[in-house]
């Protein structure tokens, strides 16, 4: 049975490993290239002693590829899940073949946990090379934009996309075999693997372990800054803002926390707070800081949203509330990187062994 | 001798609809069945119920003695061609006898092989390619070659030219007289089936209507023609199965064992055909037996 | 080697047809003594048929002590209902073929031929000629 799965899968399998060999061949063509500017540059820069504000030119090399790689590694996924999964058992149901198939001295689970397995397990093996590839590729990128753990790019490295490709596959199996039309089952395998991607990106994800929150002196590098409410729309002095960021009322300030850089970690949020945890109101800043109202009249007359040199009034002001307010920076560290990707890899294995399990039970309900 | 189906109260449904309902069969081992039926009476229904492609909903089905389908040995003795005999297009007629040797561990390599050179079939050429009769035949041979003790087709002349037709009967047939095998095989037209057949199944509106052994049922039917009488004037072991009336002359199809001896009647012996075709016009009688079974 | 074919519209039994197809050979001396009927495979191959048929009429041949089956070769005439009138068989095919033919020029269609010819036959077996 496990040679006739494999004639079944010749063709798609042939076209997925040429598809991994192109894309090898393209990746090991450039990424030597790749580390050897970053090495050079790294070398340089220690002489210059200028790393730490020197741009690397790497970030600059094969643009192009730069941006089509996350692409490739998010979508293979998919596709396997479609092509590989959906047909699988679709194509059986749809052209009556399986009355030819179940008919020969193979029990119809022995049948199905063969052609599950076996192509599952190619579909993992295409998502985790692929994936591998791309990581081995992107090293010296990784090294200066030091962002792995970002929710962009979780989805790109390590281990993770062999559970989304297994996910996908036995999402388009189970499609299949509810569906019975091949055409169908792939829409519906495609619209349900995005879903639950972002579902567990934004949803599962940050929940898989407490972040870790560390207090930092007020003043950094970037950062902090006002928002202010005016009638002509908000205005921004120096601030960062993020997800979650309530724009203050008409004639309100806010203060909102630098941006925070944890070198591959994963950072949640920074916010500005007091000892007593409590965001500063209106009224305090304007009292602390009277400037920065005499500053909000003169943005209001120039143009908004200007987030630029500060002026040093507003530096001594930023000293002055440094005194009782603190940021707050909710992050997971970089160290967890790693379990992160094995649990997210967990959920989505455990998804498609449950998955399976579904095909299986109504493949029988529906036949026998 | 034993039984290569036994049906007891069998019933399966799709939705609210009874495709087949309160099916009870025993049929003998070494026959061939003629499963006849109008399309949707339930044929194929029976046919996948055999060979464990559907799951009852009702009753029981043992084929061989085994539940269907269940387990390699089971699936190994029984042989199914299923109507429009799917294939796998893209597959050569070499690949697919590749694909029978590994999917059944009794599979005879000699035996597929001479009948595909008996057939003229070029072993490269793709399934989809061949014509319906060669496609016909192909299925023959992929059923045959595990050597089934019995052989279930499914409409498997429904599709041919009457060349086609002849030449898969022979085929078929001499699969039987060389190997033994038994055959169940369904058709909507009795004129297909009465040249190979020795016992026959009617299937109408999913209930069988008729069981038995052919040349039993052709000695024990006959035609009744004469003047008007009533059904009900009848002996008792002279069973109606059908009748028409003008206000002059009655023709009555009617069962019974022992010679009819009224000399009002003038008396024919049936032929296949107009005896199915009774059977089809008969209503199920009200005590619920579903069929008469002429037993051996 | 002799072939069988099947009647379907004549009302006599597939089996009967085949008995009767192998006697009529044998009175016609197409079957002699020690010739090997076909096997049932190479009959249902030509004729689709079912094997039991072939099987029934062998036996029913048997039964009339026509033929005997030998185990693991086949089955084979051992009686042959030809006699020695079969030499006179040519010159009888040869006056059959000229009254025929004036049959026909008198006008008769076959039916007419075949009512005339049974009812001589009947009537002269029934006077005890023949």
């Amino acid at each position: 049975m496990i040679r006739v799965a494999l004639r079944q899968f010749r063709t798609e399998g042939v076209i997925g490993l040429g598809l991994l060999v192109v894309f090898a061949i393209v990746l090991a063509i450039t990424g030597p290239h790749l580390a050897h500017v970053y090495d050079a540059f790294e070398s340089s820069c220690r002489a210059a002693r200028d790393c730490a504000t020197a741009p690397n030119p790497v970030l600059n090399l094969d643009k192009p590829l730069q941006g089509a790689l996350p692409f490739v590694v998010a979508i293979a996924p998919a596709l396997v899940g479609l092509f590989f999964g959906a047909s699988l058992i679709a194509r059986e149901l749809e052209t009556g073949t399986f009355r030819l198939a179940w008919t020969q001295s193979v029990t119809r689970r022995r049948w199905l946990a063969v052609k599950l397995g076996l192509v599952g397990v190619a579909s993992m093996a295409i998502g985790g090379l692929l994936t591998w590839m791309a990581d081995w590729w992107a090293s010296p990128l990784d090294a200066v934009n030091q962002n792995r753990f970002g929710v962009a790019n979780f989805s790109f490295h390590g281990v993770a996309p062999i559970g989304y490709a297994a996910f996908a596959f036995a999402l388009g199996a189970a499609a299949g075999v509810l569906l019975r039309r091949t055409v169908a089952a792939m829409a519906v395998t495609g619209a349900g693997f995005v879903a639950a991607r972002l579902a567990v990106t934004y949803w599962v994800r940050p929940h898989l372990a407490s972040p870790v929150h560390e207090f930092l002196p007020l003043a950094t590098a970037s950062g902090p800054g006002f928002v202010f409410g005016e009638a002509q729309g908000t205005m921004y002095l120096n601030a960062y803002t993020q997800n979650g960021f309530h724009t203050p009322a008409i004639g309100q300030v806010a203060l909102t926390a630098p941006l925070v850089k944890v070198p591959n970690g994963w950072v949640y949020s920074t916010t500005a707070l007091d000892k007593a945890g409590h965001a500063p109101t209106s009224h305090y800043l304007f009292q602390t800081c009277p400037v920065i109202k005499q500053l909000s009249n003169q943005l209001a007359a120039s143009a908004p949203n200007t987030p630029g040199a500060k002026p040093d009034a507003i530096n001594a002001c930023i000293t002055k509330l440094a005194s009782t307010i603190h940021t707050i920076v909710s992050y997971q560290p970089a160290s967890r990187f790693w379990p992160f990707q094995w649990a997210e890899m967990g959920i989505f294995l455990a998804a498609a062994l449950a998955l399976c399990g579904l095909t299986y039970w109504w493949l029988r309900r529906l036949y026998a | 001798m034993t039984a290569v189906l036994e049906a007891s109260g069998l019933g399966k449904r799709y939705g609210h609809k009874w495709a087949l309902s309160e099916c009870t069969l025993v049929i003998p081992a070494g026959k061939v069945v003629g499963l006849v039926g109008p399309n949707g009476a339930g044929k194929t229904t029976l046919l996948e119920l055999s060979v464990g492609l559907l799951r009852p909903d009702a009753g029981s089905i043992a084929v061989l003695g085994g539940q269907p389908g269940t387990s390699p040995s089971q699936l190994a003795r029984v042989g199914f061609v299923a109507q429009e005999t799917p294939t796998y297009a893209g597959m050569s007629t070499r690949d697919r006898l590749w694909l029978g040797a590994r999917m059944n561990p009794s599979w005879d390599e000699a035996l597929a092989e001479a009948r595909i050179e008996q057939l003229g079939l070029d072993s490269r050429q793709k399934a989809g390619k061949l014509s319906g009769g060669q496609r016909a035949q192909l299925a023959l041979t992929l059923a045959v070659a595990k050597r089934p003790e019995l052989l279930l087709l499914d409409e498997p002349v429904a599709r041919l030219d009457p060349l086609a037709r002849r030449e898969f009967l022979q085929g078929l047939m001499e699969v039987v007289a060389e190997h033994g095998a038994s055959v169940i095989l369904s058709s909507h037209l009795v004129a297909d089936l009465e040249r190979v057949c020795d016992y026959l199944v009617v299937l109408v509106d999913s209930r069988v209507r008729l069981a038995g052994d052919i040349d039993e049922l052709l000695a024990s039917h006959h035609l009744l023609t004469g003047p008007r009488h009533d059904r009900d004037a009848l002996p008792h072991d002279q069973q109606v199965i059908s009748e028409s009336h003008t206000d002059k002359q009655s023709s009555l199809v009617v069962r019974a064992d022992d010679p009819i001896l009224d000399p009002s009647w003038s008396v024919e012996q049936l032929d296949l055909e107009d005896l199915v075709l009774a059977y089809m016009s008969h209503e199920v009688e009200a005590d619920r037996r579903p069929k008469l079974e002429v037993r051996s | 080697m002799i072939e069988f074919h099947l009647n379907k519209r004549s009302g006599v039994a597939p089996y009967q047809q085949i008995v009767q197809q192998v006697r009529h050979a044998l009175r016609l001396g197409f079957l002699d003594v020690d010739d090997q009927l076909p096997t049932v495979k190479e009959v249902v191959a030509t004729v689709a048929i079912n094997p039991n048929t072939v099987l029934k009429a062998y036996k029913e041949l048997e039964h009339l002590g026509l033929v005997a089956a030998r185990p693991g070769v086949g089955t084979f005439v051992i009686r042959t209902l030809s006699d020695d009138s079969l030499a006179a068989h040519g010159p009888l095919r040869h006056d059959l073929k000229r009254w025929l033919e004036k049959a026909r020029q008198a006008g008769l269609d076959e039916e007419s031929i075949e009512a005339l010819f049974r009812d001589v036959l009947w009537s002269t077996s029934a006077q005890g000629v023949a």
